[in-house]
């Protein structure tokens, strides 16, 4: 085919990929979205298939083949609590993908002593670094997701100084690369100290920032693959890497500032420390907390009008979406309206909660945004907390000194009475105990997320 | 000329992303990594060319993985939006 007819192909699939992500600012058009972009990848590859450098196809054949398998299995088999170590995962095959893709082409261009243009190699170097990184540290962050390693900060003394060291060291043999593309073995280097930064770079990183992280990492497999589309003059490639790109950093802003901290706070300051005149738990609990059993709680939902729940990572962890859509199906069939309050960084990944209540069947218009539920809050007859912590803790608005000072909440707290539903008085991941369980209004009814709603269930039925 | 793309391929893209509301977040993302797997584009070319036997292994490891991203990503896009139609 002419490379003037591939070229106006690529540009339909580029079109399709644009058309398909405004086709997911609505759940009614979202599937047709998704489905336009994958039409657009099928045209894409389709029309590169007819290029007339290929000599052979058994290897891309296979390599489909395999990939399409193992692909498909995946995203069949994979529970919905689970697609934040699927989306990592992902985001790190793209990077590998991207770095290979880009050393392959160096290596084809310097073959027989070629010389390729600066432009070329500056991209090869930057597609190996981002694709190495994103690949290395999308296996930690899938590791630490899947509690193979621990979900907690890993941190040793001299960490920054090493991160830095690698930092340059990159940097300086990216330019090496770019100065003398011919020796490709500098490329593999390169690829490999990347490697060590792109684990480093995220094994400091703790469990409750990993929506940053997930967001960043998809972020940046979207500009490895518009890196890689420099070395190879693809413009599809860029268009569609730097669409992604965008898309990861946008994500990246809503959850830091849906935490009240920088990027740089996330990735390398790890968590302010509670400030000095901060309480401990003792001081804050002792006596205040009033704990309370499924049958007391049945007993305030049956007089209640407006029930807000507010569902955090203990949801997923307990598997509860769907005893929580029926405990809400419930009370909606005795008149009583039921929301849902989602917090921004609730969960592992942007919009967790909200995959995890689609899932159980519940209708998106009952799912709130923080900003949406926070002024009509004092109206709120029950609020409902399963599984959350730091998210509803009135010490971001109160306590300036307090490491998560500033971080916007759900003020639950304002509710007529709160009942939250946990396993003991454990913090959350800020480490600092929460006031709002020893308010006056506040009752703790402790266990296992799924089985206390199973026995609100039960206990409304009853009455 | 691909620097004036990538550019502007980046406005267009805050200008509809900043749009998708944040139930579709979880969505978004992987929807978004099964299209950034157009690295296939590139993969397809360097396992097919056979240059060197090492740029074949390349391109081969890299058509798997990035084929991975892409059906898996589209399929498990599909699977999630699908919840998110029925009731509505």
């Amino acid at each position: 085919m002419p490379t003037s007819l591939i070229n106006i192909g690529y540009l339909v699939a580029a079109v399709l990929f644009i058309l398909g992500l405004k086709g997911l600012t609505h759940p009614r058009t979202a599937v047709r979205g998704n489905l336009m972009g994958a039409v657009g990848m099928l045209i894409a590859v389709l029309l590169t298939l007819t290029d007339r450098q290929i000599v052979s196809y058994q290897w891309i054949l296979l390599g489909f083949v395999i990939g399409a398998a193992v692909g498909a299995v995946l995203a069949i088999k994979i529970q919905m609590t689970a697609m934040p170590e699927l989306v990592a995962l992902f985001n790190g095959f793209g990077g590998a993908a991207s770095a290979l893709v880009a050393g392959a082409a160096l290596i084809e261009k310097t073959y027989g002593g070629g010389i390729p243009l600066l432009q070329l190699t500056i991209a090869t170097a930057a597609s190996g670094l981002i694709g190495a990184v994103t690949f290395w540290g999308s296996l930690v962050a899938f590791g630490k997701l899947q509690g193979l390693i621990s979900e907690n900060a890993i941190l040793f003394p001299g960490q920054q100084a090493l991160n830095a060291l690698l930092g340059a060291a990159c940097l300086a043999l990216a330019i090496l690369v770019v100065l003398d593309p011919s020796q490709t073995t500098l490329y593999w280097v390169l690829v490999g100290v990347a490697s060590i930064l792109g684990v480093l770079l995220v094994i400091p990183i703790g469990g409750a920032d990993m929506p940053v992280v997930v967001a960043l990492l998809n972020s940046y497999s979207g500009l490895a693959a518009a890196a890689t589309g420099f070395v190879l003059s693809n413009n599809v490639l860029i268009i569609t890497g730097s669409l992604v790109g965008a898309s990861g950093i946008i994500l990246t802003q809503i959850m830091c500032k849906a935490m009240n901290r920088s990027l740089t706070n996330v990735l390398f300051g790890v968590m302010a420390p509670a400030g000095e005149g901060s309480a401990t738990a003792d001081e804050v609990y002792a006596g205040k907390v009033k704990s309370a059993t499924p049958e007391e709680v049945a007993l305030l939902f049956d007089a209640a009008r407006r029930v807000v729940i507010v569902p955090g990572y203990g949801m997923a962890v307990s598997q509860a979406q769907h005893p929580v859509a029926s405990l809400a199906a419930l009370l909606e069939s005795r008149g009583i309206t039921v929301e849902y309050a989602i917090h921004p960084v609730a969960g592992r990944m942007p919009g967790h909660m909200n995959v995890l209540l689609a899932e159980a069947d519940v209708p998106y218009e009952a799912l709130k945004d923080m900003d949406e539920i926070n002024p009509t809050m004092d109206q709120v007859d029950v609020a409902l907390v399963i599984g959350a912590n730091d998210v509803v803790n009135p010490l971001a608005r109160t306590d300036p000194s307090s490491p998560i000072a500033g971080m916007p909440i759900i003020d639950v707290d304002k509710a007529k009475t709160v009942v939250i539903i946990k396993r003991s008085l454990s913090p959350g991941f800020a480490g600092i105990p929460n006031p709002l369980f020893a308010m006056d209004n506040a009752l703790m009814l402790f266990g296992d997320g799924k089985k206390m709603v199973l026995d609100i269930i039960a206990a409304l039925k009853e009455t | 000329m691909s620097l004036t793309i990538f550019v502007l391929a980046i406005f267009v893209g805050f200008e509809i992303i900043t749009k998708i509301p944040p139930t579709l977040h979880t969505p978004l993302m992987s929807g978004s990594n099964a299209i950034s797997g157009i690295t296939l584009v590139g993969a397809v070319l360097s396992a097919g060319t056979q240059q060197t036997v090492l740029t074949t292994v390349l391109g081969f490891l890299a058509v798997i993985f990035a084929t991975i991203n892409v059906v898996g990503g589209f399929m498990v896009t599909n699977r999630m939006l699908e919840m998110f139609k029925k009731k509505s």
